[in-house]
């Protein structure tokens, strides 16, 4: 009988239908929004939709990021770095440091070769190694997302930012832009001071290959990009699936 | 190219003022103080290390600029008085090196501390100064020499900016918020949150919970003096304790964070606002005469 994974973040809900088989069913990726709640239901009746799956014939299900409070219909729960790590060493094998950015929230995972956690880092304090900083960004340069990451690659010089702080960034992005910076060049600086946050992180970690990074900013490929060089090595992203429903897909195998 | 925000409930009242009771010809020494903030400005004159003339604007995209603007500002007030007709110019600040017409500039941990015993008297010993872009916790002795301090300038959380960022979401007057925020019947939970952006979205989902904004903000302010006190008790609060930069203003702040330490504030003799440029003022004054010895 088939499982399911649920995963409430702060900005989105993602939903994961496996069957025994380890084989993932469908995904389904929805705005989190305000009413949790009703947002975990709805995705999840999607996700069944999709995989043509009735409600009743799911054997179990596992929720993890905001857990049973944003799903209370799941019977499990499980920790955003055991999903992480599940999930990431189920779409690639090899991973040994797993790095997820949400929204609000970074960790780096570190597995061993039978996909086990062996230890993690976190941070969930502050939002300038998050992906609300390239969310607040964009407006500024009024740029799309995917623009915002292309830009990065076309930076002819690293430009340091300043600031530390989300806040006192936005100041410092609008004089760059007042002084005629080019926005690829902020955006590769903006790319970077993640980066380093991020970085910073892992680093507590011993880091080894290969780093895979999961989470919605593995979107971002100027993001990958200041990533490889931070931390001097390869990194890789999910190729199978989105980058945000891999912790999903390892609520989904805890339920197997 | 920049989207302008439509609202501009953060804007603070801007001010000028001038001593009309004295006549600046008649000093002996005429300094200027300048403190060049990320987020306001504030020139000073001093006669003879009296408060005789200030101006406190908002600064510009330009440092230097806004340091020019403040100081016309002031002698245009003043009416008759050109910059050649002071003796001494000290910048302090965080663009306080972007003053050129400052004969030299110091930092403003020292200006903060040497204000604040002019603008809040001699028993003053710990200055808190709650500044656009940081938090400094400052221990002086009665001439107001820095014997230690600490400093927050990393994070909005605690600051000025994070607080304008604030009303801007709650479309607030901040002039208005901190009295607003002590209109709740029972001190709420602070914001679980210390960095702003988070806080952002902690309070859009407080507003769709249907909180009214007199609370929201209380649980705001309620978390920024946490944040304020954690810094001041690690570097031991002495009373006399003195508040100063903008947010001395914002008495829901300041209420809170007496409330917390179990202290009263001292009550400023001039705008808490201007003990920067007031104390490099009066930096500005002693190095003068030194230099005529």
């Amino acid at each position: 009988m088939p499982v399911a994974g649920i995963d409430v973040g702060s900005k989105l809900t993602k939903v994961v239908i496996m069957g025994e088989n380890k084989k993932v069913l469908s995904y389904v990726v929805m705005r989190t929004g305000t009413d949790h709640k009703k947002t975990s239901e709805e995705a999840f009746e999607e996700a069944l939709k999709k995989a043509g799956v009735a409600r009743e014939d799911i054997k179990k299900i596992v929720a993890t990021g905001f857990g049973k409070i944003s799903a209370p219909f799941a019977d499990e729960e499980l920790t955003q770095i055991m999903a992480a790590g599940k999930g990431a060493y189920y779409v690639r094998p090899t991973t040994r440091t797993v790095i997820e950015v949400g929204a609000e929230e970074s960790r780096a995972v570190k597995l061993d070769e039978n996909g086990n956690v062996k230890d993690f880092a976190l941070a969930d304090k502050c939002a300038a190694g998050a992906g609300s900083f390239v969310d607040a960004m964009i407006r500024y340069l009024e740029v799309t997302p995917e623009e915002f990451g292309q830009l990065a690659l076309q930076a002819t010089r690293a430009i340091p930012m300043n600031a530390q702080c989300v806040v006192f960034a936005e100041s410092e992005v609008v004089s760059l832009l007042h002084s005629n910076v080019p926005k690829a060049e902020i955006s590769r600086a903006i790319h970077d001071a993640i980066a380093d946050r991020v970085a910073a992180i892992a680093r507590r970690l011993d880091i080894q290959d290969d780093v895979l990074l999961i989470g919605g900013l593995a979107y971002d490929i100027g993001f990958i990009d200041s990533m490889k060089r931070e931390l001097g090595r390869e990194v890789y992203v999910p190729e199978e699936y989105p980058p945000e429903v891999i912790p999903a897909i390892g609520a989904a195998l805890s339920a197997l | 190219m920049v989207t302008v925000q439509e609202s501009e409930y953060w804007r603070w009242p801007e001010s000028i003022w001038v001593d009309e009771s004295k006549n600046w010809q008649d000093a002996e020494v005429i300094s200027c103080g300048i403190d060049l903030g990320s987020v306001s400005t504030q020139a000073v004159v001093m006669l003879d290390g009296e408060l005789y003339a200030y101006a406190n604007m908002r600064t510009g995209t330009s440092s230097a600029a806004s340091a020019e603007k403040a100081v016309n500002a002031m002698l245009e007030k003043i009416g008759d008085m050109k910059r050649d007709d002071i003796h001494y110019i000290v910048g302090t600040g965080y663009g306080r090196v972007s003053i050129p017409f400052a004969q030299k500039t110091i930092t403003e941990i020292a200006c903060h501390g040497r204000g604040a015993v002019y603008v809040y008297g001699d028993k003053v010993r710990t200055v808190l100064d709650m500044g656009g872009q940081d938090l400094k916790a400052i221990k002086v002795d009665s001439r107001g020499k820095v014997i230690n301090f600490l400093m927050n300038d990393k994070c909005a959380a605690g600051t000025g900016r994070g607080i304008e960022v604030v009303c801007d979401l709650l479309s607030i007057p901040i002039t208005e918020a901190g009295q607003l925020s002590l209109q709740v019947d029972e001190e709420p939970e602070p914001v679980s949150t210390t960095c702003v952006v988070f806080a952002k979205s902690e309070i859009l989902g407080l507003i769709r919970k249907g909180w009214g904004k007199e609370r929201i903000l209380a649980a705001f302010f309620n978390a920024v003096a946490s944040r304020v006190v954690e810094l001041l008790e690690r570097v031991g609060v002495e009373p006399e304790f003195a508040i100063t930069g903008g947010i001395s203003k914002n008495i829901g702040v300041v209420k809170r964070i007496e409330d917390k330490l179990g202290l009263k504030a001292l009550e400023p003799k001039y705008d808490p606002q201007l003990a920067g440029a007031i104390g490099a003022a009066l930096f500005g004054r002693a190095l003068y005469i030194k230099s005529k010895k």
